[in-house]
C-alpha cells in the first residue's frame, strides 16, 4: 500500500490559488467560500496552515460578510437559504447564504479568529434566515402594509422588533407542518414542506461554534430531523426521502451537537452505513451506487458519532483513498484514475486521517473549536 | 431584441447604453482567484447593475437567462429572475418550458429544482401530471437522481397525481430491481398514498411482491430492507408471518448469495422466532468445510457463517454474536 503524499497535496492546494482559466473556477465562483474551507482545512490537517497568510484570508472572509441584507420572502426554500445582515456570501459581491456562513465561521475557527466576529449578529442572521418563511405565511398583510414591496431591508428593522413581534413570535425555527396543510390535505404555499435536513445541521453547527445554540428552538429542529428517519435507520432530505450518506451525516451531526442521539437507532444505522463499503474498500452513499472518496468522510464521521466505526474495514478504505491520489501532482479524485479537485482532496485527506487517527483528529479539532469559542466568549 | 442585437456584446448594444456595469470585486489579494472569461465578466457586470437598480424589465429577464446559461448555480440570478417574473406577470407556463430546456444539462443543480418548484407551486394542481412527466423524463436519464425524486415526492404531496405511482415504481423495478430509490418511492407510496389505504391494507400484496423480487436477486439489499419496513411497528407479525421465514429458507437452500437471508434469520431469532429443524439443516449445510464442529446454537452458527462469507464486516458480525441472548 502507498502512503498519503502529504507534500504533493499541500503543493496542489496552494497551486489551486494560482490556477487560471479553468471551467471549474467559473462554476465555483459563487461558492468560493466553500473552496476556501476545503483547501484551508486540508492544509490544517496536513499541518501546513501557515503556508498561507492568515490575515489576508481573514480580510477576504470579512469582505464577504453582509452588513445589511435584503429579505426576500419568496426565495427561501429547497436549495436556497439566504442569510441576511451578518451572513456571509460565497464570494465578495454575492448574496449571503447559510452554506457560506458556516464555511466562513469554520475557517475563522480554524485560524482561531472567531473573535473578529460579532457572534450575536451572525446568530441573528441565521435565525432570521430560518424564520422568514413563517413570516410570509403568518402575515403577508403585515409585509405589504409595512414595507409595501417584496424586499425588506432587514438591517433597518431592529432585531427585537422582529423577534418580539406578536405575529413573529412564531419565529421559532420550524413551524408545525400540519398547520400549513389545507383542509383537503394539500399543502398551501408553504416552503417548509421541502426544508432540507441539511439546513438544520448547518444552522445548528454554526450556532454551536458561536455558542449561540440557546437562541434557537432546538426541539423543533430535532423533531424535524427525526421525522426524516427511515425504516432502514438512515435519514433522507425530507420525511420519506431516500436514505443518503450525506444527509445522514447532516442529521446525525445535528443530533450529536444537540445531545439528541437517542433519536438514532445506532445499531440499525451502523449496519446500513457499514454496508456502504464495497469490494474495492471504498464507500458509496446509497445502495448500488459507485464508491466515492467524499463518502469516506460522510460515512466514517457518521459511524464515529454513533460509536460504530470499528464495523467497517479501515485498512481497505484507506487503500481505496490512497489509490485515488495523483501521486505526481497531488490532489485526490472521487475514484481511481479520475481528475482531482479540492473537494475530494479535502474529504480524502480527512477520511484517510480519520480512519486511523480519528481519536487524535477528533481531540485536536474539538480542542481548537473550544479554545476558539472560549476566546470569543471571553472577548 | 432581434437576433442581430442579441449577438452584440452588451457594452456595444444601444439597448444597454443607459446602464453602467458594476465590476466584480474579488478583494485585493484573492485567496482562490478565478480567471473569468470575458463574456462571463461582461454579463455579470451588467447583471450586478440591474440587480442593484431593482430593474424589473424584459431586458433584465433576458439578461438573467444569459447569466443562468453561463452559471446555472448562481442563486442570486435565479432569485432576481423570480422577482422579475412576478413583477412583469409573465405566464409561468412559458417559464416551465424554459426550465425544461436547461434542466437536462443540469440535473443536479439545486437552483433549477428550486425554481421549478416555485413555478409549480404558483400554477397549482393543473400542472401535477406535467410535473410528474417531467421528473419521469429526468429519471429516465438517471433513475437515482436524488433531486428528481425529492421533487417528485413534493409534487405528489402538494399537487397530487398518486393514481399511477405504484405502477411507475413497478416499471422502474422491472427495469432495475436494484434501484434503491424506486424501492424507497414504493414505500413512500404504500405508506403515504391517500388512495391505497395505508401500510396494513397493502401489506399482504406487498410482501408477495417483495418475496418474488428477493428470490430473483437474493443479494439485493433493498427488498430485504423493504420487507422489514412492511412490518414497521409490528414485530410480532414480522416474526410470525411464515412468508418472511420461508423466503429466508428458500434462499438458504439455494446456497448462493445468502448474506441477507442469514442476517434476516438472525434478526428473527433475536426477536424470538423459533426455528425448526429445516432451518437448522439449511444453515448447517452452509458451514465452511474447514470450520469447527456445528454450533448447537443456531444464531451463533449464523454469525460464524456471516463472518466467513462477509469478511469486510467481520467486526459487525462478531458484535452481533456477542450481543446474542444466552438462551437463543
Amino acid at each position: 500500500m502507498g502512503e498519503l503524499v502529504v507534500d504533493k497535496h499541500v503543493k496542489y492546494i496552494l497551486s489551486v490559488e494560482k490556477r487560471k482559466d479553468s471551467f471549474e473556477s467559473v462554476v465555483l465562483e459563487h461558492l468560493r467560500m466553500n473552496g476556501a474551507y476545503w483547501g484551508l482545512t486540508t492544509l490544517d490537517l496536513l499541518g501546513k496552515l501557515d503556508a498561507l497568510d492568515s490575515n489576508e484570508v481573514i480580510q477576504w472572509i470579512m469582505k464577504c460578510q453582509h452588513e445589511s441584507g435584503l429579505l426576500d420572502l419568496y426565495s427561501i426554500m429547497g436549495g436556497v437559504a439566504f442569510c441576511y445582515a451578518g451572513g456571509f456570501a460565497g464570494n465578495i459581491g454575492h448574496d449571503p447564504h447559510l452554506l457560506y456562513t458556516l464555511s466562513a465561521v469554520q475557517v475563522l475557527a480554524l485560524f482561531d479568529k472567531l473573535n473578529v466576529l460579532d457572534a450575536d449578529k451572525v446568530a441573528n442572521c441565521i435565525l432570521i434566515c430560518f424564520s422568514s418563511v413563517t413570516f410570509e405565511i403568518v402575515c403577508p398583510l403585515f409585509e405589504i402594509l409595512l414595507f409595501g414591496s417584496l424586499k425588506i431591508k432587514i438591517s433597518s428593522i431592529p432585531i427585537q422588533l422582529i423577534i418580539g413581534h406578536p405575529f413573529l413570535g412564531l419565529l421559532n425555527f420550524m413551524p408545525d407542518i400540519s398547520g400549513l396543510q389545507n383542509e383537503d390535505g394539500s399543502f398551501s404555499g408553504d416552503e417548509w414542506g421541502e426544508v432540507d435536513s441539511r439546513f438544520p445541521y448547518l444552522a445548528i453547527c454554526c450556532l454551536s461554534i458561536l455558542h449561540r445554540l440557546d437562541k434557537m428552538n432546538v426541539e423543533k429542529a430535532v423533531n424535524y430531523i427525526a421525522s426524516c428517519k427511515n425504516v432502514d435507520g438512515g435519514f433522507g432530505c425530507t420525511p420519506g426521502g431516500e436514505s443518503h450518506a450525506g444527509q445522514i451525516f447532516c442529521c446525525v451531526g445535528a443530533l450529536a451537537i444537540t445531545g439528541s442521539l437517542h433519536h438514532v437507532d445506532k445499531d440499525l444505522l451502523g449496519w446500513w452505513l457499514c454496508e456502504r463499503q464495497v469490494k474495492s474498500g471504498g464507500l458509496n452513499g446509497r445502495p448500488e451506487k459507485l464508491p466515492d472518496v467524499c463518502y469516506s468522510w460522510w460515512v466514517l464521521s457518521s459511524l464515529i458519532m454513533i460509536d460504530r466505526v470499528h464495523w467497517i474495514n479501515k485498512d481497505k478504505l484507506v487503500k481505496f483513498i490512497l489509490n485515488c491520489q495523483d501521486t505526481e501532482n497531488g490532489g485526490i479524485s472521487d475514484r481511481p484514475e479520475d481528475a482531482v479537485d479540492v473537494f475530494h482532496t479535502y474529504f480524502g485527506v480527512a477520511g484517510s486521517l480519520m480512519a486511523f487517527y480519528y481519536l487524535l483528529f477528533h481531540c485536536k479539532h474539538f480542542l481548537k473549536a473550544t479554545r476558539a469559542t472560549n476566546s470569543t466568549l471571553n472577548s | 431584441m432581434d437576433a442581430e442585437e442579441h449577438k452584440l456584446p452588451l457594452s456595444q448594444n444601444p439597448e444597454w447604453a443607459d446602464v453602467t456595469p458594476i465590476p466584480q470585486d474579488d478583494g485585493p489579494n484573492p485567496v482562490v482567484p478565478i480567471a473569468y472569461k470575458p463574456e462571463f465578466i461582461e454579463t455579470m457586470d451588467y447583471f450586478r447593475a440591474v440587480y442593484k437598480a431593482n430593474e424589473f424589465s424584459p431586458r433584465a429577464l433576458q439578461l438573467t437567462h444569459q447569466a443562468i446559461l453561463l452559471n446555472p448555480g448562481n442563486y442570486t440570478v435565479w432569485h432576481f429572475r423570480r422577482l422579475i417574473l412576478d413583477a412583469l406577470g409573465i405566464d409561468l407556463n412559458e417559464e416551465l418550458e424554459f426550465m425544461s430546456g436547461i434542466s437536462e444539462n443540469n440535473p443536479k443543480n439545486y437552483q433549477i429544482w428550486h425554481h421549478r418548484r416555485w413555478i409549480a407551486e404558483k400554477l397549482g394542481t393543473d400542472v401535477a401530471s406535467k410535473e410528474l412527466d417531467f421528473t419521469k423524463r429526468m429519471l429516465f436519464l438517471d433513475a437515482k437522481n436524488y433531486h428528481a425524486w425529492s421533487y417528485r415526492q413534493w409534487v405528489l404531496q402538494a399537487l397530487g397525481g398518486w393514481e399511477n405511482e405504484l405502477s411507475y415504481c413497478h416499471q422502474l423495478l422491472e427495469e432495475d430491481v436494484f434501484n434503491n430509490s424506486a424501492w424507497n418511492q414504493r414505500y413512500f407510496v404504500v405508506t403515504g398514498s391517500p388512495l391505497l389505504g395505508g401500510l396494513e391494507a397493502m401489506r399482504e400484496s406487498e410482501v408477495k411482491y417483495t418475496v418474488e423480487a428477493i428470490l430473483r436477486s437474493p443479494e439485493n439489499e433493498s427488498p430485504w430492507r423493504y420487507l422489514r419496513g412492511l412490518y414497521k411497528n409490528d414485530p410480532k407479525s414480522w416474526i410470525s408471518d411464515p412468508q418472511v421465514s420461508s423466503v429466508c429458507l428458500k434462499v438458504l437452500s439455494a446456497k448462493a448469495n445468502h448474506v441477507f437471508a442469514l442476517s434476516t434469520l438472525l434478526d428473527l431469532l433475536s426477536h424470538g422466532f423459533q426455528a425448526n429443524q429445516e432451518f437448522k439443516d439449511a444453515v448447517d449445510s452452509l458451514r465452511p468445510s474447514s470450520s469447527d464442529p456445528p454450533d448447537s446454537d443456531l444464531a451463533k452458527a449464523i454469525c460464524s457463517i456471516l463472518r466467513h462469507v462477509d469478511p469486510m464486516r467481520v467486526n459487525y458480525w462478531t458484535w452481533r454474536e456477542n450481543k446474542l441472548p444466552l438462551s437463543v
